[in-house]
């Protein structure tokens, strides 16, 4: 069981979050540039490309806010802010080696929860500005995030199944021999693509996408544009790295200590997932829409079934 | 002083429960009306983990907020003023109810503070959560099983209700078409 | 904190809820006093199982119970008022009294 983490790691937690959220950022520019432009010529030219994302997340800094006719100012704020808190406060139950900022005893319930806090910030910030574009994009989340948010909760279910525990600790004591992501695969797999919906990024940025001007974030600019994108990278880092917990075991490793196993399981789900995202293309909604009602809750819950079988007869 | 951040804890919760359930029904935007009844229902969850059920209130939070966003689509779809743009009432016998309500709360404030509560028996279980799953898998069966009948029913019930489009919709009237004929074309090619 | 308290939130919180059911004409701004009505009764089993009988689980199965009523409430609800709308073009209280007639 890991021990109670120090009161500083409750203030370090958003920063170290950032830092990830800029390097994977700084990570995608790099891969998007060398498609877009071809490869980096230069060491200074792959950097400048690296450090696109800080460069631009200081432009929108100084940026003018716009503002709309009639807008919900009050809930399109709290949208845009609860995005980041949500994802923060979701990560308070990760396992940073043996050590969590808190370790509840539902902390994977706790971590569902925050999710979905996001998934309804979104509209939020969707609804705020007054406009069609980006209320269209608000609707397209609400839709998404509940299609998969059922093969997500199944998921993360069949892994608190295995270990027997909704705390998150014990899911990694669990998997200190056999890691769940080798026989509960399915699981662990859709896990991986329902948290790339859930952060609505990748081949699942349709609430977002170019075809409605931007969707939720048509609107946003400046600051309030900052958190929002900041934000779901702070989504996509924390569901990310919560598959290390779930399916990954944790900390556990030869040699290195948890922290740095923790870290570098981390830093490998996150490559995958960016660098994967240049192999999948982005789908029309409602195909892949379908695919989670039709074919992942299905298979969530046969994974499900199998666990419980397997759990039952240890 | 662990005492006393509790009590500050429910107090600030309950007001705040009390003001958002309030809010709900004075808000001219709709939007807004489910947000407040939102944060009514968040603090409820509050103060379900304040009294030591952290799987309940923990799964309040988690089914509030979903079950309010998607609320609020229907709000929005249905209401005739959503964004309350434009202020109007759509109320019914005001004071009649609001006559009503204070003497339902003034009863049960009575009861509440006359009634001769028994004493603690027993002390809570170290897992509640443990408690509850054994004892919905064990004496109260019965519970689990109706609850997932009814919310079984309600599935269907629901889908029934709501849906325009049946089979002979999609499959022709022999149901023989071997292409479903949806206005929008899925993702799992049938 | 004390359960006189607790229920005492509980019953402000059935009493809104009461009120937005009995005034609202809309069906959807009815079902949210409902719903703010079964709130309170979450309260109040929760308040109950903290202070009188901790031991048994029977107080966690009436706010699993809330809870689910809530669910199957929104959803039944929702899915009527489509089914009205769809027929009648109708969606409030008044409004769907008048049909009978």
């Amino acid at each position: 069981m890991p021990d109670a983490a120090p009161l500083w790691a409750a203030v370090v937690l958003p920063a170290a979050l950032a830092v990830a959220a800029v390097v994977t950022a700084g990570f995608d520019a790099v891969l998007s540039g060398s498609a877009e432009r071809g490869p980096a010529g230069s060491l200074r030219e792959a950097g400048l490309r690296a450090t696109a994302p800080l460069r631009e997340a200081l432009r929108l800094l100084v940026q003018q806010p716009r503002r709309t006719t009639a807008a919900d100012r009050l809930l399109g704020r709290l949208g845009v802010v609860l995005v980041p808190v949500a994802a923060v406060l979701a990560g308070a139950v990760l396992p940073w080696g043996s050590r969590a900022v808190s370790d509840p005893s539902v902390g994977i319930v706790w971590f569902n929860a925050m999710e979905a806090l996001a998934w309804a910030a979104v509209w939020l910030a969707g609804w705020g500005a007054n406009s069609a574009l980006s209320l269209i994009g608000g609707y397209r989340f609400l839709a998404q995030g509940l299609a998969y948010e059922l093969p997500h909760m199944f998921a993360i279910t069949t892994a608190a199944l295995g270990a027997e525990s909704l705390r998150v600790g014990d899911v990694v004591a669990a998997q200190d021999g056999l890691w769940f992501a080798v026989w509960m695969p399915a699981a662990f797999v859709v896990y991986l693509l329902s948290a790339l919906a859930m952060a609505f990024w990748g081949p699942f940025e349709h609430p977002l996408a170019r075809d409605t001007a931007g969707g939720a974030a048509a609107e946003l600019a400046g600051v309030d544009r900052l958190v929002f994108l900041g934000g779901r990278w702070l989504l996509l880092v924390v569901t990310a790295g919560f598959s290390v917990p779930l399916f990954l075991g944790g900390g556990h490793g030869p040699l290195l200590p948890g922290w740095a196993w923790t870290l570098l399981k981390t830093a490998a789900v996150l490559a995958l997932l960016v660098a994967g995202r240049r192999l999948l293309p982005t789908l029309r909604m409602e195909r892949y829409m379908e695919l989670a009602w039709m074919v992942l809750v299905p298979l969530t819950l046969l994974q499900a079934l199998f666990v419980a079988v397997v759990v039952l007869n240890r | 002083m662990r005492a006393l951040l509790d009590d500050v804890i429910f107090w600030v919760l309950a007001l705040l429960a009390v003001a958002g359930g309030l809010m709900v029904f004075r808000f001219d935007s709709m939007a807004r009306a489910t947000y407040a009844l939102l944060t009514s229902l968040l603090c409820v969850g509050g103060e379900v983990l304040l009294l030591g059920l952290d799987y309940l209130g923990v799964v309040i939070v988690l089914m509030m907020t979903i079950e309010m966003a998607i609320m609020a689509v229907f709000m929005v779809m249905y209401m005739m003023n959503p964004a309350g743009l434009m202020p109007m009432t759509m109320l019914h016998n005001k004071q009649g109810a609001a006559a009503i309500c204070a003497v339902v709360f003034a009863v049960l404030a009575a009861g509440i503070l006359l009634a001769p509560w028994p004493s603690r028996r027993g002390r809570p279980p170290d897992d509640p959560t443990m408690d509850l799953g054994l004892s919905l898998m064990g004496p109260q069966m019965l519970t689990m099983m109706t609850l997932g009948l009814a919310l079984f029913a309600t599935i269907v019930a629901t889908v029934v209700l709501a849906t325009r489009r049946g089979r002979y919709d999609r499959f022709g009237d022999d149901l023989k078409a071997r292409r479903a004929d949806d206005p929008v074309r899925g993702g799992t090619g049938r | 904190m004390s359960l006189e308290l607790f229920l005492l939130l509980a019953a402000a919180l059935f009493s809104i809820g009461l009120f937005g059911a009995l005034t609202q004409q809309s069906i959807v701004m009815l079902m949210m006093g409902l719903e703010l009505m079964l709130g309170g009764i979450i309260v109040g089993a929760a308040a109950v199982w903290h202070y009188i009988a901790p031991a048994a689980a029977d107080g966690q199965v009436l706010v699993v119970l809330a809870v689910t009523v809530m669910a199957v409430e929104m959803a039944i609800g929702f899915a009527v008022v489509t089914a009205l709308f769809r027929a009648r073009e109708v969606d409030m209280t008044d409004m769907a009294a008048e049909l009978k007639e």
